[in-house]
């Protein structure tokens, strides 16, 4: 399966000539320079490509957290850009899931509190909340660490915790930046694992930013960035 | 949503309990301030107003100056003795009438010296003013006539003249005249931090002689007859003194007559002034203390960007965000005036026995406290809760 499936409708991500400026002026530096891109429900994209390649600036575009300069950007066929800020929100808040490169777990917070925070604007009643937030650590392998506070916690059940709040929601699509960046072989496995069983089992769409080729391996599809533009998009070898 | 927003506020209370503590400080002096000022004042005003209340409602109080509130008299002619005796001689309903007039002297005997205040009146004063002898006797009519040179003394001057000493017989000099002392008043104990023992009693016409010097009555205290009517002696006081002071038909008044409840309202209406101004400078720390709050709402916000960009990111709308640091902020405000008032009744308690009131607590001005100390918080939290939810949440992420 390829990227070009044109004829199918509507995708679930669509980019069309996506831009990214920062700065003005002399200053001005394009960080995207023009993205197409099609994601369908239940992918598994990689996105790779050297530092500075615009790897993150194009998945926090993805992720509405940025808005982009020029190009169209459509979520299920809406256009994101005609969107207001509490509307955006509430696409964040029902679709979609993030797991920030530095994973942006809340301080002197316990874990399972912070696993459950997307909940919480969801308006799931606290006992519920707890019950599937608990439910969710015990996925993503952090049982009986529920009342531990990040710094209690090491890089990688830090990791963890920050996937679970991700997925809690049962958003439509995964979006994690560098999820294995910190963490050791074994560790960054495990994680990949728990990813391919997500999408496998729950059908979450995953797209995911690491400039390890041993992750992307892991990927349906993979995706290279080179100075703000793709290089390459291809099917994954791999079968599972 | 909401419960949950005031749980996860008092949580990041608790988080820095010395800070939230200090945040609020301005508040907590603020309505503890409030609080202590408006208890106090009401137990003064509570406390003269039994206190005249128990003086009986029969009683009149005569003073020259115009009905415009204390410190006018002087623009006034003062009364005469004779005024005093045309009271008691023309109007029926009327069963006792004391002139007064009071001035300041030294005390002494033998070595010991005391400064005092003396009354110069009749001997119809110790009962109207619902005072007692505990030893000796009152002036004679005769005594009173002459203007002899005898004196009642109060419990303080006792004990700072004669100590332990029987005061009965001996003598004291007020001025530059020796005073026999024939009687020792009961102990009347403190009012309103005023020493209500400390006084010299001596018959009026040997005070205008050998003390102030004048023929000036500043006061004339009046009881009227039980069953009679307190208003219709009241009116005749005032035509005869209009008559006796030849004041023109148009003419106002120059003097009042008051009675026991025009008394407390001008007695109180002083405390009351005060107390109101007292507030307003409390007042004053509550707004300070509201720009305290403000300003750690908003390195708050700056601390906690990230957390706010990680809020909005999972999906948090800005009113939601607005919500936490405004409830926030409120349930800081509220638990400072909370503190507040509970240091206030504290203080109040604490300081009834050392200005002598007595402590009324009044649930009104703690609700209206605790609301204004709520106010605060909305007021002064809500622009840093503003500039925390508009925040753009990659920016925010961003933020180091
Ligand atoms: N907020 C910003 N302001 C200005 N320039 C930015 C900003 N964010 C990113 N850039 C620039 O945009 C370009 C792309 O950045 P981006 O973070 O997308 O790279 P990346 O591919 O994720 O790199 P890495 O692998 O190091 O994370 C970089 O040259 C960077 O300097
Ligand atoms: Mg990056």
């Amino acid at each position: 399966m390829v990227a070009s499936t044109e004829t199918n409708g509507t995708a679930l991500i669509e980019l069309q000539g996506v831009t990214k400026v920062y700065g003005e002026g002399q200053a001005a530096m394009r960080a995207l320079a023009g993205i197409d891109l099609r994601i369908e429900q239940g992918d598994f994209v990689a996105i790779m490509g050297h530092s500075g390649s615009g790897k993150s600036t194009c998945l926090n575009i993805l992720g509405c957290l940025d808005s982009p300069t020029g190009g169209s950007y459509r979520f299920q066929g809406v256009e994101v850009s005609q969107l207001t800020r509490d509307q955006r929100a509430r696409l964040r808040r029902y679709y979609l899931g993030f797991v920030f490169q530095g994973y942006n777990l809340l301080k002197r917070t316990s874990a399972i509190e912070n696993v459950e925070l997307p909940l919480i604007y969801r308006g799931v009643p606290a006992r519920e909340r707890h019950a599937i937030a608990r439910r969710t650590l015990a996925a993503v392998g952090l049982e009986g660490w529920e009342s531990h506070s990040p710094s209690e916690l090491s890089g990688g059940q830090q990791q963890r915790v920050a996937i679970a709040r991700a997925i809690i929601a049962d958003p439509s699509v995964l979006m994690a930046d560098e999820p294995t960046g910190n963490l050791d072989t074994a560790r960054s496995e495990e994680i990949m694992d728990l990813l391919c069983r997500l999408n496998r089992e729950a059908g979450i769409t995953i797209v995911m930013v690491t400039h390890e080729a041993d992750m992307a391996e892991y990927a349906r599809r993979i995706v290279h960035f080179k100075d703000g533009r793709i290089e390459s998009d291809q099917k994954n070898g791999r079968t599972d | 949503m909401l419960w949950n927003t005031l749980l996860l506020a008092l949580r990041e209370i608790r988080r820095n309990v010395m800070r939230s503590f200090l945040t609020v400080l301005g508040i907590v002096i603020g309505v503890a301030s409030v609080i202590t000022m408006v208890t106090l004042g009401n137990g003064a005003t509570q406390h003269v107003t039994t206190q005249i209340a128990s003086m009986g409602s029969n009683l009149l109080m005569v003073t020259p100056g115009r009905r415009m509130g204390p410190g006018q008299q002087g623009m006034a002619p003062a009364f005469k003795n004779e005024d005093a005796q045309a009271i008691a001689r023309e109007i029926g309903s009327v069963s006792a009438v004391a002139p007064v007039s009071t001035g300041a002297a030294t005390a002494i005997f033998g070595n010991e010296n005391w400064s005092t205040s003396v009354t110069g009146t009749t001997s119809e004063f110790i009962a109207l003013r619902n005072m007692a002898l505990e030893s000796g006797r009152n002036f004679t009519t005769s005594e009173a006539h002459a203007g002899a040179a005898v004196c009642i003394v109060g419990q303080t001057v006792r004990e700072k003249l004669f100590g332990s000493q029987d005061p009965i017989g001996q003598r004291i000099r007020l001025g530059a005249l020796s005073f026999q002392v024939i009687g020792l008043l009961e102990a009347k104990g403190q009012s309103m931090g005023q020493d209500q023992d400390d006084l010299v009693i001596v018959p009026l016409r040997t005070f205008q002689r050998r003390i102030s010097g004048n023929q000036d009555v500043r006061l004339i205290q009046v009881s009227v007859r039980d069953g009679d009517a307190t208003e219709k002696a009241q009116q005749a006081i005032r035509l005869l003194l209009r008559d006796r002071r030849r004041l023109a038909a148009g003419e106002e008044d120059n003097f009042q007559v008051m009675d026991t409840k025009e008394i407390s309202t001008m007695l109180t209406g002083a405390t009351q002034v005060l107390t109101g101004l007292l507030g307003a400078v409390a007042a004053v720390s509550l707004v300070v203390g509201g720009i305290g709050i403000m300003n750690i709402m908003l390195v708050s916000v700056t601390e906690r960007t990230r957390e706010i960009g990680t809020r909005l990111a999972i999906g948090a709308l800005e009113r939601e965000v607005l919500l936490q640091f405004l409830v926030e902020a409120v349930a800081l405000s509220s638990l400072g005036g909370l503190f507040g008032i509970l240091l206030g009744l504290g203080a109040s308690f604490g300081l009834k026995s050392v200005l002598q009131v007595p402590f009324v607590f009044d649930p009104g001005i703690a609700i209206i406290a605790f609301l204004f100390s709520a106010a605060v918080g909305v007021i002064f939290g809500y622009f840093p809760a503003l500039k925390a939810a508009r925040l753009d949440p990659i920016e925010a992420l961003r933020h180091e």
